[in-house]
């Protein structure tokens, strides 16, 4: 077998059976499964209280209200109440009530309410009781007004509104919501993996490196592949991890009986209009963006004496694909700002920057390339000169490390013959 | 034969290895002698092309060892370290892999030498829990469990208990017997006497001796007298021919220019009083690596 191939299985293997990888994937698949199903867990915690309200009347509102509240489907129960206020308040220290509400007739001969409780933390209850006076009170004035029900629900109606973009290709409004969710999603995922992963190959080799294990590896196995091993084996326990992650997600929203994707809080996450080249181009950058990333991660790691000294090593680095995260973030309101477009060409920034544009706007298919090639071109640098700093790197052991050890490196790894 | 021809290397304005030339013939047990910073470990990292030298080849077998050849070599580093949280079976396992080997003819392997070292139960133990002695052993194991032709050792015996560097010294005369070019480096005179035929002693970069053992010692020409006598012996050093007195509590060592002078020395003690022992011996490798290096090392 192939050196590269024994690095890279060994690395993937070795971190697929650490408890580390275990353990964040059982945790994010409960996260998943709480919110694939937190209707469900919601409903079994709420469905048992509804609130009880008295209602003490002194106009002829009683009915009206409760038939209101009735047609809002709210989680009320109303009853009417014949004492004093203060059979009231006794009524809710003996638990008969959580709350009571005062109807009364104002001077414009229009309901007004005192809702009274134990505390007025509670938010739901109290504004629906107000929507829905709310409501009555619209119709009673419409009434007097003499203006009739449909018409009152004529004037109530939203105004229509679209936005329709002139470029050819430009994408139309539900296309750009459904990707900017999906971008959304993607930076995030982007921005994670990158620190999440690449930090994992900057601790591989530092690890390697502190332990001291590095010298009898890199006299068995060339510097180049080691790294790219490395790189490309932790790459692959990042898909396993999302394709588990996915996969499993998928199969929870399909349990799901009452179609949380399509009416449900879930239904963002609709990417029906989203086009296949966007997956694509999400994929490619995806990789890329990693590539590059890892690639000078292990680099950096490969520079550190003692393990402790990672953090502080691979922080420049980090800082870049923050940056490159708020660029992406300010750029999903304003995607056409002259520093987005500028930035999209930067390879530190381009997998998320240009993956953004790519989402939001209709750019002529040059510019992607231009970007692409000039991040793969980055990666190849990056790589070249990460595996020469990994060849002298890995033989240096100082008191402390700092990237000026980049330059020594370099001179230590010369080829001079 | 493994062959370095002007050999130089040089880290900025630094020189840590000057003009080395050696031949080592194959099947021998090679020492590389010298203190710290004398530029041993630099020459086994050019040697495995760790990294470059400035000037001059090294061949082995009249090639390049590069990691094609990887499988033919061993390396024991002086820096030790494996993966801690790692087991035994597994580590060795992965290296040996890097190594070109099979799978199972490493689970072959391990089994033998662990019991050879007398620690089987090692098998599946993590690294982090075996003493620095016994990591050393796994450490050997991984260095020379693909049965390599050429076997580099740097520093094997330091840290290890008197007890584990004869188990350690007899494995390594056996991988000599078993056809192994070994070259190995140390600072303990005694080890590199015990083992080697030929060595080299480096000092700054240099090679101040090189060649056979024995030769070098015959040729240093001076010779050491033991002096076991009921008298004080300070007399000795204004005595013609004698270059150095060292008295001890129950012996004193006088090294002498020649065989000659000792004949003298022996007609002055026996005017002075009673003389128990009187022994012409070689020179120790010790007092050849003193005087060319021109410090005592440890």
């Amino acid at each position: 077998m192939n050196k590269f191939f024994i690095v890279l299985s060994q690395t993937y293997l070795n971190r697929l059976k650490s408890k580390a990888f275990i353990i964040t994937t059982v945790i994010t698949l409960l996260m998943i499964f709480l919110i694939t199903n937190i209707s469900t867990i919601i409903n079994t915690f709420d469905s048992s209280e509804a609130d009880r309200v008295g209602v003490i009347d002194t106009g002829s509102y009683y009915s009206p209200l409760e038939k209101q509240i009735n047609m809002m489907n709210a989680d009320i129960v109303l009853e009417k109440f014949d004492g004093t206020e203060e059979e009231a308040e006794k009524a809710i220290e003996e638990g008969e009530f959580d709350s009571y509400l005062v109807l009364e007739e104002n001077e414009a001969e229009e309901p007004s309410g005192v809702y009274k409780a134990e505390t007025v933390a509670e938010q739901v209850t109290p504004q629906v009781l107000e929507a829905a006076l709310q409501q009555m009170k619209s119709t009673f004035a419409a009434e007097k007004a003499g203006v009739t029900q449909e018409q009152l629900n004529q004037i109530d109606q939203p105004v229509q509104f679209e936005k329709v973009a002139l470029e050819k290709g430009a994408k139309t409004e539900d296309e750009l919501n459904q990707a900017r969710v999906f971008v959304y999603v993607l930076l995030f995922v982007i921005y994670f993996s990158v620190i999440f992963y690449g930090n994992m190959v900057a601790v591989e080799v530092a690890t390697e490196k502190s332990s001291r294990v590095m010298e009898i590896l890199i006299s068995s196995v060339s510097p180049v592949k080691q790294m790219f091993g490395k790189i490309l084996g932790i790459a692959l326990l990042g898909l396993t991890q999302y394709a588990i992650i996915i996969a499993s997600g998928y199969l929870f929203m399909q349990m799901q009986e009452d179609s949380l994707t399509e009416t449900g809080f879930l239904s963002f996450l609709d990417f029906s209009n989203i086009s296949a080249s966007l997956i694509v181009y999400a994929i490619v950058f995806f990789m890329l963006g990693y590539l590059l990333y890892a690639t000078i991660l292990a680099m950096v790691g490969s520079l550190v004496s003692r393990a402790e000294e990672v953090q502080q090593m691979i922080m420049p680095v980090q800082l870049l694909i923050i940056v490159a995260f708020f660029i992406a973030m300010f750029g999903l309101s304003t995607p056409s700002a002259t520093f987005v477009t500028i930035s999209s060409y930067i390879p530190f920034f381009s997998p998320v920057v240009m993956f953004l544009r790519v989402g939001m706007l209709s750019i002529p298919f040059w510019e992607v390339a231009l970007s692409l090639a000039l991040l793969v071109g980055a990666i190849v640098l990056f790589g070249i000169m990460g595996a020469k700093v990994y060849r002298g790197g890995v033989l240096m052991y100082g008191k402390s490390s700092s990237l000026k050890d980049i330059g020594k490196a370099l001179k230590l790894s010369k080829r001079e013959q | 034969m493994l062959e370095f021809q002007h050999v130089s290397k040089q880290f900025g304005a630094f020189t840590a290895v000057e003009e080395l030339n050696l031949s080592i013939p194959e099947n021998e047990i090679f020492g590389l002698l010298g203190g710290n910073g004398a530029g041993k470990t630099t020459t086994f990292r050019m040697l495995l092309r760790l990294i470059d030298q400035t000037k001059g080849t090294i061949s082995w077998k009249g090639e390049r060892i590069s990691y094609d050849s990887s499988h033919l070599i061993g390396y024991l580093p002086e820096e030790r370290g494996l993966y801690p949280k790692m087991k035994v079976k597994e580590q060795l396992i992965y290296l040996g892999k890097l190594r070109g080997m099979k799978k199972s003819e490493v689970e072959k392997e391990i089994t033998s030498w662990l019991d050879r070292f007398k620690v089987p139960e090692y098998l599946d133990k993590k690294v982090e829990e075996l003493s620095k002695g016994n990591q050393q052993k796994i450490q050997f194991i991984a260095s020379v469990i693909h049965k390599p032709e050429l076997l580099i050792l740097d520093e094997p015996f330091s840290g290890l208990d008197p007890v584990n560097v004869e188990v350690l010294k007899e494995a390594v005369l056996d991988l000599k017997k078993a056809g192994t070019t070994i070259l190995f480096s140390s600072h303990r005179m005694e080890h590199v006497e015990e083992l080697c035929e030929h060595l080299c002693i480096l000092h700054k970069g240099k090679a101040v001796v090189s060649g056979n053992l024995k030769e070098i010692k015959r040729s240093y020409g001076k010779k050491n007298i033991r002096i076991d006598a009921d008298f004080d012996l300070s007399f000795l050093k204004n005595v013609e021919g004698v270059l150095r007195l060292k008295q001890g509590m129950n012996h004193s060592v006088v090294q002498i220019e020649n065989e000659q002078a000792s004949q003298t020395i022996l007609g002055e003690l026996a005017s002075k009083g009673f003389v128990r022992k009187f022994e012409l011996e070689e020179p120790s490798l010790n007092d050849i690596f003193i005087e060319k290096v021109g410090a005592a090392y440890e």
